[in-house]
């Protein structure tokens, strides 16, 4: 089994608080990771670390066995690691297709085809089918801003996928939204795993969300891996029934 | 259904135009060619000059609405990255006879050039500091243009700047030249209206509306905020090449802080973000005061109050209040 | 040696100037994200005020100078925070910014108007006469506003430090959101800053414009290098205002000294995109952990 990313005793310290203290995982080609853990575990600490926008104090990241620690984020999405934010994250003055369109555009060609190159970056009929696979299709033209909040969700997790990267991270996206959207996104989500073979990692509260969609499951606590295995035998693990699902 | 539309009003409400609006920008551009070609016809001398000066000052504040109104970037320099377009062709053609068209490109690159030097530092750290590195630089540049006798003429400036030829025609009447200052108008204009509109102009308004989410799909946010505002400078560059053949004399006045600060004003009287808005924000700002007659001053504070009013009422300036005014006569909602 | 000595000390003393001017730059930043581009016409004006106030009403100087300062501090503390702050920052800091633009020209071009376009003499609570120390002739002036400059700093350093009022308003600048749960009035502690801005500024003009007289175009110069001090000082902290304050008028004395005197403005320049290059957090400034 290939090992899509690779992070090793990753470090990450604001001043003497260790928000992250020796992390090591991996990923697997055409997994749904997920990573769990109490509040203040250092989940989106990790991300950000792996994602560039924050810089680690220690440690490597490795994509596709490729050294990617430190990369800006712009670079490390355009190498294939794509993700959503915990808040909400679309472009309000564009329209559906527009959003899907840049999500794209900058993964084909170069700065001057994109100068003189057609307006959609020749992307329209791929963002409509990213836009139908979430069903989105009847808000195709109308502005991201004017969406519902979980309809929002579901266009920033499209984006995330549009440019077929190698691994996305979604950061809690199961977050405020309501029940019957929910189960369009697992769905949404399991779909994508299954008929495009796309890898991901959620980071995630709701623990009923990540124990059905994830093949694998991490337990964070306190910046280490408290635990990790399937979602039966992380739901089994006294130390974790302990620190997390105790109560 | 369940969609609560958050409806909140943004301060620079200016996406990319929908593909019908496109059209009518252009045609709008065109139409305003021909009307401003024969315009000045029996308009006299000076009319015909503020006409150009109106067409060289709306080049600069293109540039700026490009760096200001799609990527969001104070650059408070624009006037003194005239002043180098304007310097560069008034010493190289008065003095050295190089050909105008060849200081026209000069002095498009130079200010691109001295764009990139200022900006990646100043990007490098924080969005905000631009506004200090381009304060910084106008003054630099000021006090180049009033010392530097030898080069410059000082506070005397140089005079007797020639206007070019086209093709063989001389343009020394203000009739020809100002048609000529049309034509590059346009050209810049039309160059302008397609970078908005292909993938860059997407680019540029997503990393004004969220650069963090921007980056994290793929879009280079630093080289694209580069590129805005060095683009943008550039076109205050070729403004300067046009205004010291069009005014055949320059001193270091028009070129100071204070006139960069105008000109940030005319992009947002005008209607940041909006391609037509820098031709009504100079309107305003430099055809306005000769039409009226009103003294220098006087006429500056009276505009940078309206600004300041309209960025309470309406941070869309006047575009936006056509806009709205427009919405409301056909009996649409704002929505769009 | 001796000339150094007296030109380090008039560099302390404008760079004691441009701090307060930096200080209050500062201080408006913190609580309401204003990036104040009209500061140095702020430290031009009151003196403009002042000499209106005694031209107008020919009041004597005493009284002058109370009509003048209190007009200033009600106009641009108060009255600039309700009526230009205020309904601006709903739509963002970029209006707002520009919208100070717009002021900085309206109060140029009006004490231009309004006042004079020349320089005017302004009166002096000290006799502007040199005494010699090991040598150095030095300016009482200069030594006068640096005694006073350094109290007001340290006297504003006490009350933020030392007052509960001080404290709730430095409570106000790190965390706007905690301070309102903590049952701190916000508003008001914010509209402290702006009154206490424009006190900052109303100090550095009146210390200022016996030397330099009064001026319309005096802001300029001085904005600019309140600007370069709080960079280079650290753009978050008022200790950094202070001493990236003190260096820039030191470092401005010197080169006016040593360097040549119509490019002593661009030295200052230099020094602030050095510290851009080398150390953009500013020399007393933390470094931002989130990168774009």
């Amino acid at each position: 089994m290939t090992q899509v990313l690779e992070v090793t005793n990753l470090h990450k310290a604001f001043g003497g608080i260790k928000a992250v203290n020796g992390v090591s995982f991996s990923v697997n080609e055409g997994e749904i990771l997920g990573i769990i853990g109490p509040n203040g575990c250092g989940k989106s600490t990790l991300f950000n670390c792996i994602l560039g926008q924050l810089e680690p104090t220690e440690g490597s990241v490795k994509l596709d066995g490729k050294e990617v620690t430190n990369k800006r984020p712009s670079e490390l999405n355009r190498l294939g690691v794509s993700r959503t934010f915990q808040l909400l994250q679309v472009f309000p003055e564009l329209t559906v297709r527009e959003n899907l369109i840049l999500a794209g555009q900058e993964h084909e060609g170069t700065m001057l085809s994109r100068f003189f190159g057609p307006r959609d970056a020749g992307l329209s009929a791929k963002a409509d089918q990213m836009i139908a696979f979430f069903k989105l299709g009847h808000l195709v033209d109308a502005k991201a801003g004017g969406l519902s909040y979980g309809q929002q969700k579901l266009l920033d997790a499209a984006m995330a996928f549009m440019a077929g990267p190698r691994l996305v991270l979604l950061d809690e996206p199961a977050g405020g939204v309501n029940l019957t959207m929910l189960g369009d996104l697992k769905e949404r989500l399991r779909a994508i795993n299954a008929e495009q073979g796309a890898t991901f990692v959620v980071i995630e509260h709701n623990m009923d969300f990540v124990m059905s969609l994830c093949s694998r499951v991490i337990v964070l606590a306190e910046g280490k891996v408290l635990a990790q295995g399937t979602p039966a035998e992380v739901r089994a693990n006294p130390a974790v029934i302990d620190a997390y699902l105790g109560h | 259904m369940t969609a609560p539309a958050t409806r909140e009003t943004l301060p620079q409400t200016r996406s990319l135009p929908l593909p019908g609006f496109i059209d009518g920008t252009l045609l709008t551009l065109l139409a305003g060619a021909v009307i401003l070609w024969f315009a000045p016809v029996g308009m006299g001398r000076y009319g015909t000059y503020v006409l150009s000066l109106w067409l060289v000052t709306s080049i600069a504040v293109m540039g700026l609405n490009l760096t200001l109104g799609y990527a969001g970037l104070k650059s408070l320099a624009q006037a003194a990255f005239m002043g180098l377009g304007a310097y560069l062709t008034a010493i190289l053609t008065t003095k050295y006879g190089v050909s105008w068209y060849v200081c026209f490109a000069l002095s498009g690159l130079l200010t691109f050039a001295v764009g990139l030097v200022l900006g990646f530092p100043a990007l490098r750290v924080k969005a905000h500091y631009l506004a200090f590195v381009t304060l910084a630089f106008s003054t630099l540049i000021w006090l180049i243009m009033r010392n530097e006798q030898w080069l410059t003429g000082g506070v005397f400036g140089i005079s007797n700047i020639n206007r070019p030829d086209f093709f063989g025609i001389k343009l020394f009447n203000a009739l020809e030249f100002h048609r000529f200052v049309v034509v590059i108008t346009f050209i810049l204009a039309v160059v302008l209206w397609w970078m908005i509109r292909s993938p860059w102009g997407r680019a540029f308004t997503a990393l004004r509306e969220n650069p963090i989410r921007a980056a994290s799909l793929g879009v280079d946010t630093r080289l694209y905020t580069l590129l805005a505002f060095a683009i943008g400078s550039a076109y205050a560059g070729f403004a300067g090449a046009l205004y010291a053949p069009l005014v055949e004399f320059i001193d270091p006045s028009p070129f100071s802080l204070s006139q960069s600060f105008f000109l940030l004003l005319m992009v947002v009287a005008g209607g940041s973000g909006y391609l037509l808005g820098p031709f009504i924000g100079a309107l305003l700002g430099v055809v306005l005061p000769e039409w009226l007659r009103f003294a220098g001053s006087l006429y500056l504070i009276i505009f940078a109050a309206i600004v300041m009013l309209l960025l309470i009422a309406c941070p869309q300036g006047m575009s936006g209040l056509m806009e709205r005014a427009y919405a409301k006569l056909t009996g649409k909602g704002a929505g769009r | 040696m001796v000339e150094f000595i007296a030109y380090l000390i008039a560099g302390i003393a404008t760079g004691a100037i441009y701090a307060l001017a930096a200080i209050g730059f500062t201080l408006v930043w913190q609580t309401s994200q204003t990036i104040n581009f009209a500061q140095g016409e702020f430290v031009m004006l009151p003196a403009i005020l002042v000499l209106l106030a005694i031209k107008v009403l020919g009041a004597p100087v005493w009284l002058g100078a109370l009509i003048g300062i209190a007009a200033f501090i009600l106009i641009f503390g108060v009255g600039f925070k309700l009526f230009v702050v205020d309904p601006m920052i709903r739509h963002g800091v970029l209006p707002l910014a520009i919208a100070t633009m717009a002021l900085s020209i309206i109060m140029k071009e009006g004490a231009k108007d309004g006042f004079s376009a020349e320089a005017q003499t302004f009166p002096s609570f000290v006799p502007s006469q040199t005494i010699q120390v090991f040598g150095a002739s030095i300016s009482l002036q200069h030594l006068a506003i640096i005694a006073v400059a350094f109290a007001v700093i340290f006297l504003l350093q006490w009350f933020v430090g030392g007052t509960r009022l001080g404290r709730q308003m430095q409570a106000t600048a790190q965390n706007p959101t905690v301070a309102r749960i903590l049952g701190i009035p916000v508003e008001r502690m914010v509209l402290l800053t702006f009154a206490i801005n424009a006190a900052l500024a109303v100090v550095a003009s009146v210390l200022i414009s016996p030397i330099y007289l009064a001026k319309f175009s005096n802001g300029e110069v001085i904005g600019l290098f309140a600007f370069i001090a709080a960079i280079v000082g650290g753009f978050n902290q008022v200790r950094g205002a202070l001493v990236g304050g003190l260096i820039v008028g030191i470092v401005d004395s010197m080169a006016a000294a040593y360097v040549s005197s119509s490019y002593r403005l661009a030295v200052p320049l230099v020094l602030l995109v050095v510290i851009i290059l080398l150390k953009p957090e500013g020399l007393m400034g933390r470094k931002e952990e989130r990168r774009v």
